[in-house]
């Protein structure tokens, strides 16, 4: 397993991480699906979790999910996935994680350690829903 | 027999032969479920949980409005009515 992703796509992953510290920051991953997964665009949106609970938990709104399917209609893309920050935590993904995550879609989680973003993996709900299967990151 | 439209999110697409729209049959939107299952089986542990409710990650549209609001699996359907299904995108 492998996710492919444009240098400025993860840069702006990054970037988006750190704006959004301490708080988590996330938003869709769009490109091409298939064999192979290949991001080329990202879409940040609000984290619309309540104050207070944003430093370790995100939400995307239904509003925010519809326009951003009709985003990647508009430029022929698919949604492959979805990114979120983890402030001051490593860039794996928590259980909690794990109960919401969608089948199909590459979780990209960033580890944003004092407002710096230090390293992106990429992970991927099993068919049996039991665990996350990590997937190789490749950066064109 | 209703007939109503289900619209299915990407990441469920895979279950349901790549189509984004499934007709189901039913008068409620629980029926509605039920028909997409029977049609798609690999969809339910996406869906319902172990204990057979439905994942707190399924949101269920009637128009703009979220079924919670109306009457929840309860709510009625008349022929071609269009059920959206969106997940809520959350973690930690």
């Amino acid at each position: 397993m492998k996710l492919r992703i444009w240098r400025e796509a993860l840069a702006q992953i990054h970037a988006h991480g750190e704006q959004a510290y301490p708080e988590e920051g996330a938003g869709f991953l769009l490109g091409m699906d298939g064999e192979e997964k290949t991001v080329t665009n990202v879409l940040a949106l609000p984290n619309v979790r309540e104050d207070g609970a944003r430093h370790n938990r995100y939400l995307i709104a239904p509003e925010d999910y519809l326009q951003a399917e009709l985003e990647a209609e508009r430029l022929g893309l698919s949604l492959i996935g979805v990114f979120h920050s983890h402030p001051d935590h490593p860039n794996q993904p928590s259980e909690f994680d794990r109960e919401w995550a969608q089948p199909h879609f590459s979780y990209v989680i960033t580890s944003v350690e004092k407002g710096k973003a230090r390293g992106s993996r990429s992970w991927l709900l099993k068919e049996d829903r039991s665990q996350f299967e990590e997937e190789k990151i490749e950066i064109l | 027999m209703i007939m109503s439209i289900l619209k299915i999110p990407t990441p469920l697409r895979s279950y349901t032969n790549g189509r984004a729209e499934v007709s189901v049959n039913g008068g409620t939107v629980a029926s509605a479920l039920s028909s997409l299952i029977e049609q798609y089986p690999a969809l339910k542990p996406h869906l319902f949980n172990e204990q057979g409710e439905l994942r707190p990650f399924v949101n269920l549209f009637l128009g703009e409005h979220n079924v919670k609001d109306l009457q929840g699996l309860d709510t009625p359907l008349s022929e071609d009515d269009r059920l959206i299904l969106i997940p809520s995108i959350a973690g930690g």
